[in-house]
């Protein structure tokens, strides 16, 4: 039901939707995602007003393109439903929406992704690292970091 | 080692004295305990009535590095925490001790990533190291235990590690 919805109101930019292990998914353009969680907020019968989670995937090495996904989780506490709502982002032009003007709770989430993914929300507040710190160089959880390769701000580097 | 205890001239009386001011300073150890992670809890059960640190004299944590005289690392360093370490110890007054408190602080633990720092020794000279993840209240006693042999056989006119390693 909540994915027909979805699907009637936004058409063509809907590219998929589909229910794995029974976890209902839409995927959707990058482009509209505002529009999308404004109406997933707001619609009565949906009435989704918990982001829950807003994280990134790096495909590097699985031969797919766009090479990264930008995942949110909402759920629903009057309705008790939950829907994951994917946005393919390729890697040249790495910038979404920010959707911190309809959940709060999307400023660190952002800025999480921004920091380990590098992708960038546009509208965002106060875009800046989290977890590292400013000088660190790159973002770690692509998978062309290395895992072990510090950048000590102190000390030796071994 | 120390030119006092070894010249001809040094007498009776400052081996004494070594010996007097190393034993007031052992029994009273006024800990900064620079807690970061799960090794907090067991820090906490070693510092309560069970497994009670105040009958070595070091049950006063002082939360300043000012007014204090050992410095325990207690759980993870994350590189981002790295130079404010290093500005607490800075901070303290000779004498003072470190004691690295369970295996992240001693060689980064489990950790081999590009966040944490692989033992704080690359950081600041530590003189006790007490492993184990977390160490047992036990192993942390027998630790302290260490670290006031040492406190007493340090001559009282010697400075610090650190302080040695900066000059």
């Amino acid at each position: 039901m909540i994915l027909e919805k979805v699907k009637e109101n936004f058409l063509d930019d809907v590219y998929e939707t589909y229910e794995f292990r029974g976890d209902l998914v839409a995927v959707v353009n990058k482009e509209i995602i505002r529009g999308v969680m404004k109406f997933l907020k707001t619609d009565p019968g949906l009435d989704f007003n918990i982001l829950v989670d807003l994280s990134a995937v790096d495909y590097l090495g699985q031969d797919r393109h766009p090479r990264f996904d930008v995942v949110y989780h909402l759920y629903s506490l009057a309705k008790n439903h939950r829907l994951r709502v994917k946005t393919p982002v390729d890697e040249k032009d790495l910038e979404v929406d920010s959707i911190t003007s309809i959940w709060p709770i999307a400023n660190w989430f952002e800025r999480e992704v921004w920091d380990m993914f590098g992708i960038k929300f546009k509208g965002h507040p106060n875009l800046k690292r989290i977890l590292m710190y400013e000088p660190f160089k790159g973002h770690p959880l692509r998978k062309d970091y290395l895992y072990n390769k510090r950048q000590p701000l102190v000390g030796p580097k071994n | 080692m120390n030119a006092q205890t070894e010249s001809p001239t040094a007498g009776f009386f400052t081996s004494q004295l070594n010996d007097m001011i190393g034993w007031a300073r052992k029994y009273s150890i006024f800990q900064y305990p620079f807690v970061t992670a799960c090794c907090g809890m067991e820090y906490m059960a070693t510092a309560c009535s069970h497994y009670d640190i105040d009958r070595f004299g070091a049950g006063l944590p002082r939360f300043s590095p000012r007014q204090s005289d050992v410095l325990m690392v207690v759980g993870t360093i994350s590189h981002k925490l790295a130079p404010v370490l290093k500005q607490i110890y800075d901070q303290m007054c000779d004498p003072k001790w470190v004691v690295a408190f369970g295996v992240c602080t001693c060689t980064g633990g489990f950790y081999d990533n590009y966040a944490t720092v692989m033992g704080i020794d690359t950081i600041i000279p530590v003189d006790v190291y007490i492993p184990g993840c977390p160490p047992r209240p036990e192993n942390v006693l027998d630790g302290l235990m260490k670290l006031q042999e040492k406190i007493q056989r340090q001559p009282s006119n010697e400075a610090s590690k650190g302080a040695l390693a900066q000059s």
